[in-house]
């Protein structure tokens, strides 16, 4: 195609060669305002422009810092606090879950039509999941004291407000047609949940749950900041005294056990996906 | 139909039972492995997690106490029977509250401009060298699995408190989650338009501007706006560890027992976070239907 073909379909077809000019003003308007919202941030925060400079220049020192890895003889406890990261993780999402199970089915439509019955439970679980896990941690602290129980809870109770929603959206999804059926042969309200209704959800549900244990392992390093056990505990303590060769050390363990945990999470759910695939 | 019901002879009758018997039991089997494995791991865990049943019953009340001290004044009148009182320092937590949220959009715009240029090295149908394709997929990993309180501890230390820690964690452990939702969804795109424009002689931006920008554009800012949300929840408690916002405050509160300044905060976080959760999925909805317009 040359130029004189293009210059002659731009005369036979001046529509499509028109700039589309109310698209286009959207766009860069949208485009202008994001920019100079971002722009006025940084005049806003009154960013210490000054200590940039320095700033990476010490990161850069950190980074050197960092190598190669070293335990610095604690090993045996920063393996231990793994081991209690893992476990937070583990216990308070099957806690959570446990709890969310049963409040998640009651807030789906499909098992409570009453909007004014229902529409309590979602705004409830809304606003647990408004408040993060670290919240969580420091009101827990309170009430059982440091340590890694506190931890436990606090993942417990963001995950009942992460999962309530989601299991109440999963029952929803739920095919309408199995608890017929168990109606229809006679079962009551109860049967029908459970003959018709929890075949269904539970592998999508059992899923999830892995998918929590798997982002909540991540939750559960940094819980320690705030004193609810785990790992992040030695983390920020090593970062605050600039012991940067135990920092990575640290970094690197809490890395492999993120990529184990997944990988065996994944194989899970893949083993649960394939067998759910291979009934229906 | 009346009187019709046919039984199958029995011995007919066992073979099928026997068969039904034993399918149920292999599920039964495979269930009973996965509770007892399960309950082993929970023994396990809640040695290793020093968890006290008998703590916590005794402390259990302590939980729902805290509530209702969450909901009493000094004056020990309810929170709400005093609105002044309660907020008294609502100016202050408002400014607080909109600095985190200013945090999370300088973060989450950072971070997704970043995430944007790098998926596009780390999609193997645009970039032929898988090396490259690699170290950026391997990156953008690393981001992701660092959580953000780390990035925000080191950068306290190096920057110094204040917001700007704050934005760069956020930036970081962004960049990382939305390059990895941003490449999986570019891997997948309809490679057509690609090839008529590579073809024709475009040049490689040319290529994906023309090619792959429209068709990603509308799931990458779903994904960005989802991602805002995330991060607003999650720059509330990068105070805690001085990287700026309303954590700090709310730290300092909840460790000195100020009950109902705890509630106040955290009635305001909570109201933002739902304002922003339902105004992000409008926007969501509006910009899936025009994706799907088009």
């Amino acid at each position: 195609m040359t130029s004189t073909d293009i210059a002659a379909l731009r005369a036979r077809y001046p529509q499509h060669f028109a700039p589309d000019i109310k698209a286009r003003a959207l766009t860069t308007g949208v485009l202008a305002c994001m920019i100079a919202l971002y722009v006025a941030s940084f005049v806003y925060f009154d960013v210490p422009w000054s200590r940039i400079g320095p700033g990476f220049r010490q990161l850069g020192w950190f980074i050197e810092e960092m190598f190669p890895p070293d335990p610095g003889g604690h090993l045996f406890t920063y393996l231990n606090a793994l081991g209690e990261t893992l476990a937070i993780a583990w216990l308070g999402t099957l806690l959570g879950a446990a709890f969310a199970l049963p409040f998640g089915i009651l807030a789906a439509r499909n098992v409570i039509p009453s909007a004014w019955l229902r529409l309590p439970f979602k705004r409830f679980f809304d606003m647990i999941r408004g408040v993060d896990t670290l919240i969580w941690a420091l009101i827990w602290i309170n009430v059982v004291g440091l340590g890694p129980f506190a931890g436990v809870l606090a993942i417990a109770i963001s995950d009942f407000g992460a999962l309530g929603k989601l299991f109440a959206e999963i029952v929803e999804s739920a095919d309408r047609r199995e608890p017929e059926g168990v109606r229809a042969s006679g079962g009551g309200r109860l049967a029908e949940i459970r003959f018709g209704l929890l075949p269904q959800v539970l592998p999508v549900i059992a899923g999830q749950i892995l998918y929590y244990i798997e982002s909540n392992t991540r939750s559960a390093t940094i819980i320690g900041v705030v004193g609810a056990g785990g790992i992040g505990l030695h983390l920020s303590e090593q970062i605050r005294v600039l012991e940067w060769k135990q920092v990575s050390f640290l970094i690197l363990l809490i890395l492999i056990s993120v990529a184990v945990i997944d990988y065996i999470s994944s194989r899970l759910r893949a083993a649960m996906a394939g067998r759910k695939a291979a009934r229906n | 139909m009346s009187g019709a019901i046919v039984l199958l002879p029995d011995r007919q009758l066992e073979a099928l039972k026997d068969a039904y018997r034993k399918a149920a039991f292999a599920k039964r089997l495979n269930t009973a492995v996965v509770v007892t494995v399960s309950l082993v791991l929970i023994a396990l865990s809640a040695v290793q997690a020093e968890i006290d049943p008998h703590t916590f019953i005794t402390k259990i009340g302590g939980f729902f106490s805290y509530f209702d001290r969450l909901m009493t004044l000094e004056s020990g009148a309810r929170v709400w029977t005093d609105p002044i009182e309660w907020f008294w320092s609502f100016k202050r937590n408002v400014r607080l509250i909109g600095e985190t949220i200013v945090m999370a959009y300088v973060g989450t715009l950072t971070g997704a401009v970043v995430a944007f240029t790098l998926n596009f090295l780390a999609s193997p149908n645009l970039t032929a060298n898988s090396g490259i394709v690699f170290i950026a997929r391997r990156g953008l990993e690393f981001c992701r699995t660092v959580p953000s309180v780390v990035f925000a501890l080191m950068f306290v230390v190096a920057f110094g408190l204040g917001p700007l820690p704050g934005v760069l964690a956020i930036a970081i452990h962004t960049a990382g989650a939305l390059g990895k939702q941003f490449f999986e969804t570019t891997e997948n795109i309809d490679m057509k338009p690609v090839e008529g424009l590579r073809s024709a002689g475009g040049s490689y931006t040319q290529t994906i501007r023309f090619a792959v920008v429209p068709q990603v554009l509308a799931s990458f800012a779903t994904f960005s706006l989802l991602r805002f949300e995330i991060n607003v929840r999650e720059a509330t408690v990068l105070g805690f560890v001085g990287a700026g916002g309303i954590g700090q405050d709310l730290m300092e509160s909840i460790r000195k027992f100020y009950y109902s300044d705890v509630s106040a905060i955290l009635v305001l976080i909570i109201a933002v976070v739902m304002t922003i959760d339902i105004s992000t999925q409008y926007l969501r909805r509006a910009l899936l239907s025009e994706g799907r317009g088009r």
